[in-house]
């Protein structure tokens, strides 16, 4: 697989079966990476790190996998990389402490190390040269929306940013710089639920004012953040005609490809909906493709807005018929009904 | 560090575990999958399989986990494109047959055998995740024999079959005796722990479909128990002798010569993979340091050696 940038949007599964397509980026290594700097940025912690293979090849969208030491946790934390620099061979990331494994990551201080996986999965496919582009980030979901924006800008798009987050604490990148032909993005705009920052409201009721506006061209959106707000700013996009790519934050345990645990169901090239990895195919997918009808709806036993079911009509899908030969699930079985997978 | 697994050659005693190195490619950008004992692949079914819904994880204590359900493309892909670059790559393949019924798990393997660079079958009979797991085989001899005996009339007397067991039993040389009698050349123990998390917050559990299995180093000493528990069975003749693959939170070269102490000939090394998917050549290195560290002249004179009077 290509990291370059600036090819068509890849869709996921192309006219290849399940398990048969992505591979880690050519680019992917693992490497003890050493912490040049660390330092809060709102309720966030910002860390440099000095990782050279990995900077070597990193596009945004995609992300670092990263160990929690001695925590006595065993799976990494993935994190969206912030930003590359290939010559000085640093990667920034910011960390969110939300448990234990993020907390060890996030308090980590100059020198210590850090061992890494990156760059993985595929990074944000750059649109023509020109056309303009609206970058969404809820949170620290906002990370690699200025290296984004830098990319875009250096081919000719006029990129807005919008960031929002429930108070002023979690924003991220509202201080990009914007405007000046040296700056990552044009203009910069901030939403807090609260009001603390910027207008009060969330991201899409920005992104829906900046895509009514008549003739300003702005064709593309490219979101990060959590799956609700992704859901919404597809929504917003999509009524007004723009194209979404969208970064997904899936639960994974490896992040390379073989765990399967990070799957969501996308519709192919081919007109079929398969469960799919997000860490090789994405974490970045075409909104348009994401089965919206399977992802966050409830279940028995499961909050709505955790996870996805199985669509019925997806590639390997349990048949709602039991299977012939009648190997009826046995009373007091754990796990529910049977599914009846042969066929 | 070459050991002889029931008459399959193999360069090295460690693998990957079924399902923690998919097909084996994408661990080759970290670790040599071609210096591997073999690359155990992932569980495959008759038919492509979309697996169960997500969440399918929730980290646990020194573990984690699954609830994936088998995912797959179906043995048609498997044999189409997955073993033929594990042949040319150069890598020793153990394909995982998984299947609802005997006669599933038969035309599975059938269709498996033959393909180059496959040393073994090694026959799912205990998936946690596999949708009649009221029905876990691996549970009751019977049902154990009556798909090891369904396979091994399926592919003959040469190949090589595996038959993975798991340590949710009461009688696990009973299963043992039963799949070697029905045509098992060797064992691998142990599949995963049937589990549950409860997220205290949500107070829902943290599965999709509530169960699943329990990997990591959580399960080592289980593992370990389950070897010696088959090894200590045939030196006083109460089960067939034959190979056991040992497997079950290996993560380090001292956690596999415990696996070989207490009985196993070869072992594999699953979710420690998804933790760092350069475990394997490390776990490899480690071991023949630790052997050659303690005079083992070969694996094979470490196989058991925990158990000498």
């Amino acid at each position: 697989m290509s990291p370059e940038v600036g090819g068509p949007p890849r869709g996921p599964g192309e006219g290849d079966v399940v398990g048969d397509e992505a591979v880690p980026p050519a680019g992917a290594v693992s490497e003890r990476a050493r912490v040049v700097s660390a330092e809060p940025v709102g309720a966030y912690a910002r860390l440099v790190l000095a990782a050279p293979g990995a900077a070597a090849s990193a596009r945004p969208g995609q992300f670092a996998a990263c160990s929690t030491g001695d925590t006595g946790m065993l799976l990494r934390r993935s994190f969206s990389i912030s930003s590359a620099d290939p010559a000085a061979g640093e990667l920034v990331l910011v960390v969110a402490a939300a448990g234990p494994g993020t907390a060890r990551i996030a308090a980590l201080r100059a020198g210590d190390e850090l061992p890494v996986l990156a760059p993985l999965g595929r990074p944000f496919a750059l649109p023509p040269a020109g056309e303009g582009v609206v970058l969404v980030g809820g949170g620290y979901g906002a990370a690699p929306l200025a290296w984004l924006g830098a990319a875009l800008r250096a081919r000719g798009s006029a990129v807005d940013l919008v960031v929002g987050a429930g108070d002023s604490c979690r924003l991220l990148a509202q201080d990009t710089p914007a405007g000046t032909p040296s700056a990552p993005v044009d203009r910069v705009h901030v939403a807090t639920e609260d009001g603390s920052a910027g207008v009060r409201g969330r991201v899409t009721d920005v992104l829906a004012g900046l895509l009514a506006e008549p003739a300003a061209g702005r064709r593309h959106v490219f979101a990060c953040g959590p799956m609700a707000m992704l859901r919404a700013v597809h929504e917003v996009a999509a009524a007004a005609g723009a194209a979404t790519q969208l970064a997904t934050e899936e639960s994974m345990a490896c992040g390379i490809g073989v765990c399967m645990t990070c799957v969501l169901p996308v519709v192919g090239e081919d007109g079929a909906t398969r469960m799919v990895r997000a860490c090789t195919e994405g974490p970045v997918f075409a909104g348009d493709r994401l089965r919206w009808d399977a992802i966050g709806a409830p279940a028995p036993q499961r909050p709505a807005g955790v996870g996805a079911r199985v669509p019925a009509d997806a590639v390997g899908a349990p048949s709602p018929v039991p299977p012939a030969g009648g190997d009826a699930v046995q009373p007091g079985s754990v796990a529910g009904p049977a599914t009846g997978a042969r066929s | 560090m070459a050991v002889d697994l029931a008459g399959a050659p193999l360069r090295s005693p460690v693998m990957t575990a079924s399902g923690c190195a998919a097909a084996g490619r994408e661990l080759d950008a970290f670790t040599d999958v071609a210096a591997l004992g073999a690359v155990v692949t992932k569980s495959v079914m008759l038919a492509p399989r979309s697996g169960r819904p997500t969440p399918r994880m929730a980290e646990t204590p020194a573990g984690m986990l699954n609830s994936i359900g088998l995912q797959g493309g179906g043995v048609d892909a498997l044999v189409e494109h997955d073993l033929p670059w594990l042949a040319e790559r150069g890598a020793t393949a153990v394909v995982s047959v998984a299947g609802g019924d005997p006669e599933e798990f038969a035309e599975v393997a059938r269709r498996v055998v033959g393909a180059p660079g496959v040393a073994a079958l090694e026959v799912n009979i205990s998936c946690p995740n596999v949708a009649n797991r009221g029905l876990v085989f691996a549970c009751d001899p019977a049902s154990s024999a009556a798909v090891l005996g369904a396979v091994r009339a399926a592919v003959g007397d040469d190949v090589v079959l595996l038959a993975k067991l798991s340590p949710d039993v009461t009688d696990l040389v009973g299963i043992a005796r039963a799949c070697l009698e029905a045509g098992a050349s060797g064992l691998t123990a142990i599949n995963t722990l049937l589990g549950v998390d409860v997220d205290v917050r949500t107070m829902r559990p943290r599965l999709a479909v509530t169960t699943g299995g329990l990997s990591g180093p959580a399960i080592r000493p289980v593992a370990v128990r389950c070897v010696w528990q088959l090894r200590a069975a045939m030196l006083a003749g109460l089960l067939p002798q034959a190979p056991v693959v040992g497997t079950g939170g290996v993560a380090s070269g001292a956690d596999a010569l415990q696996l070989l102490l207490a009985g196993a000939s070869a072992v594999q090394v699953g979710t420690a993979v998804f933790a760092d998917p350069t475990t394997p050549g490390r776990v490899a290195e480690e071991l023949a340091a630790m052997l050659a560290e303690r005079s083992f002249a070969s694996v094979a004179e470490a196989v058991g050696y925990a158990h000498r009077p």
